[in-house]
């Protein structure tokens, strides 16, 4: 069995009669990383700064172990397992960006010689060795995320937290944080990231939490979330309008020859000439698909096959009430 | 390492960090300075003759009201000190980096206990450098031993160590720099009420107790007494009992705010 360097229990926490968290469970293993996705007001945040000892779960909770050190009794111990960087930088602006790392260093206790090593090492690492002697207040954006996270490893967590690390980036700053969140889990460390960006927990995390209104709406790999969503179909096009009100209309009154088709038959999406008609995308559906547009004589301008990604997943999970078993565009 | 060891080596680490700032940003320091200074050059000066009258039975003498006023006029630097302790405390709880200290495994204490030290060390500095302005227009201490410098350098440090505690509770329960500024305004306003201008029996009758048992008042009479020889009585233990009392008050009201969850 694999160790967990993060597993909670029923997670609770709520600010008068708002609650924020309404029982989530996690459970993330070492040397992965974990992406917790949502919308702005999910309970991201809260998480982090719950398990990262920043703030008290409700007593309702039950057990949180980070590290494998219990929340409530030995926060001291979860706190040197961990390394936080929140999503409003944690420098401290009024010194330098030296001045900070040294400050991490004296804190973690190195010895001098020791921390002038590493803060040298990591500010040559994340590209700041020559803004090292500026304060941190002047720093672009993602100067300070990078040294937020540099700040973050001086004392090399095992576990770290990073909430929302690149809202407010530009894609290239964004490019690179990817690649150093990557090259932290290749040392081993486990990561908890936070997003409200798809492609973000797509192209990082190898387990995904969509957290919505306080409670987890689906958990899983992106693979797997993909798969719970039924959002792939083919889309033909049409310049013709004569042409497609014909195709429509005998998509309308269709007996599809596959089952699937038969039952939910197509939707003519009108503003564009478009229809599409459900597909899971695989070479069998599409061959019939296509027999049968032949046997009744409709020739589109141009057809797509769209499979479902993690947009598809993310609308439907926290569009709101019901669970979808729709894509969202077939309700026009 | 002990917990002890712990605490002196993060709190030291603090400490660094705030004297750090201070140094950088020297401008609210200085500005705090103003305001004993201006008091003192205003009441020595420009009210002095009449100040002076009034206390000594209607024969003005500069000299002798300098005397008078200097030692309250110490402590009151104290107080203008410790309203930027206020303030700088509300200000840098709203810094992530808080955020990040308290999500490490440092001494739980530290920041706060940073914040206390280097504002008592300000605090000594600025009576240090008002206290060379008295010595400048003219404030003499005649017949102070050794001994009783000492001593009034002791209360000057117990009594800065007291409020220091006072305004970082005032500092944490203060959203912001502007709300921190004003809730530490008692702590300059204070001294205008006791003994440091005018004596006790000067004023009027139902305030005299209020001015007498406030905590600047021993203090004040204590300072007086060790640096120019007049009556001390029981202002001395008051002045201590006051001092520590603030500063046990204070550091439990401040940790008990820092430790709660953030806002």
């Amino acid at each position: 069995m694999t160790n967990l360097a993060i597993a909670a229990n029923g997670l609770r926490k709520s600010y008068g009669d708002k609650t924020v968290l309404g029982g989530v469970d996690l459970a993330v293993e070492e040397g992965t990383i974990f992406s917790l996705l949502g919308p702005n007001g999910a309970g991201k945040t809260t998480s982090v700064k719950i398990l990262s000892t920043l703030i008290s779960p409700d007593p309702a909770s039950g057990e949180i172990r980070v590290g494998g050190h219990d929340l409530a009794t030995d926060p001291q111990a979860v706190r040197a397992a961990i390394g936080v960087t929140g999503q409003f930088s944690a420098v401290d602006g009024l010194i330098t960006g030296e001045e900070n790392m040294l400050l991490m260093a004296d804190l973690h206790h190195l010895s001098k010689r020791e921390g002038r090593k590493v803060t040298a090492e990591l500010l040559e690492r994340f590209d700041l060795t020559e803004a090292a002697k500026k304060p941190a207040s002047t720093y672009s954006g993602g100067m300070k995320r990078r040294l937020d996270l540099a700040m973050t490893l001086v004392g090399n967590p095992r576990i770290i937290f990073l909430d929302e690390p690149t809202t407010g980036l530009d894609p290239r700053s964004r490019h690179n944080m990817w690649q150093i969140i990557r090259e932290l889990v290749s040392d081993g460390v486990t990561v908890f990231l936070t997003t409200q960006l798809l492609d973000e927990a797509d192209e990082l995390a190898d387990r995904i939490a969509v957290l919505n209104d306080g409670k987890i709406a689906a958990q899983g790999t992106a693979e797997e979330l993909k798969r719970l969503i039924p959002g792939g179909h083919v889309r033909l096009r049409f310049t013709d309008p004569a042409a497609y009100q014909s195709a429509a209309s005998a998509l309308g009154e269709a007996t599809l020859p596959h089952a699937r088709l038969r039952s939910r038959g197509g939707t003519p999406v009108d503003e564009s000439l478009t229809l599409q008609i459900p597909s899971d995308g695989s070479q069998r559906e599409l061959r019939s698909i296509l027999d049968w547009l032949d046997s009744v004589g409709i020739e589109a301008d141009e057809l797509t096959v769209h499979t479902p990604d993690l947009d598809d997943v993310f609308f439907a999970l926290t569009g709101g009430s019901g669970v979808p078993n729709q894509p969202r565009e077939t309700v026009r | 390492m002990s917990p002890l060891a712990l605490a002196v080596r993060d709190s030291s680490t603090m400490l660094r960090r705030n004297l750090l700032h201070a140094r950088r940003y020297p401008s609210l320091t200085l500005n705090l300075l103003l305001t004993p200074i201006m008091l003192l050059l205003l009441f020595v000066y420009i009210f002095g003759d009449t100040m002076s009258a009034g206390i000594g039975g209607g024969r003005p003498d500069r000299s002798e009201y300098i005397a008078y006023i200097v030692p309250g006029l110490l402590l009151m630097t104290i107080g203008s000190t410790v309203v930027g302790t206020a303030v700088s405390v509300s200000n840098d709880m709203t810094e992530g980096i808080i955020a990040r200290f308290r999500t490490m495994a440092i001494h739980r204490g530290s920041v706060i206990i940073g914040h206390v030290i280097g504002s008592v060390l300000q605090s000594v500095i600025s009576v240090v450098l008002v206290g060379a302005v008295a010595v400048a227009i003219g404030f003499r201490s005649t017949d102070a031993t050794v001994l009783e410098w000492l001593a009034a350098f002791g209360l000057l440090v117990l009594f800065a160590m007291a409020l220091t505690w006072i305004a970082v509770g005032m500092g944490l329960i203060s959203p912001n720099a502007e709300a921190a500024s004003n809730n530490a305004m008692p702590l300059i306003l204070l001294p205008l009420l006791s003994s440091a201008f005018v004596p006790i029996h000067a004023m009027p009758g139902w305030f005299q107790p209020i001015a007498e048992y406030q905590p600047f008042t021993p203090a004040i009479e204590t300072l007086r007494g060790l640096l120019l020889g007049t009556e001390i009585g029981n202002n001395g233990w008051l002045a201590v009992v006051w001092c520590l009392g603030l500063a046990v008050l204070g550091y439990f009201w401040s940790t008990s705010k820092f430790n709660h969850d953030p806002r």
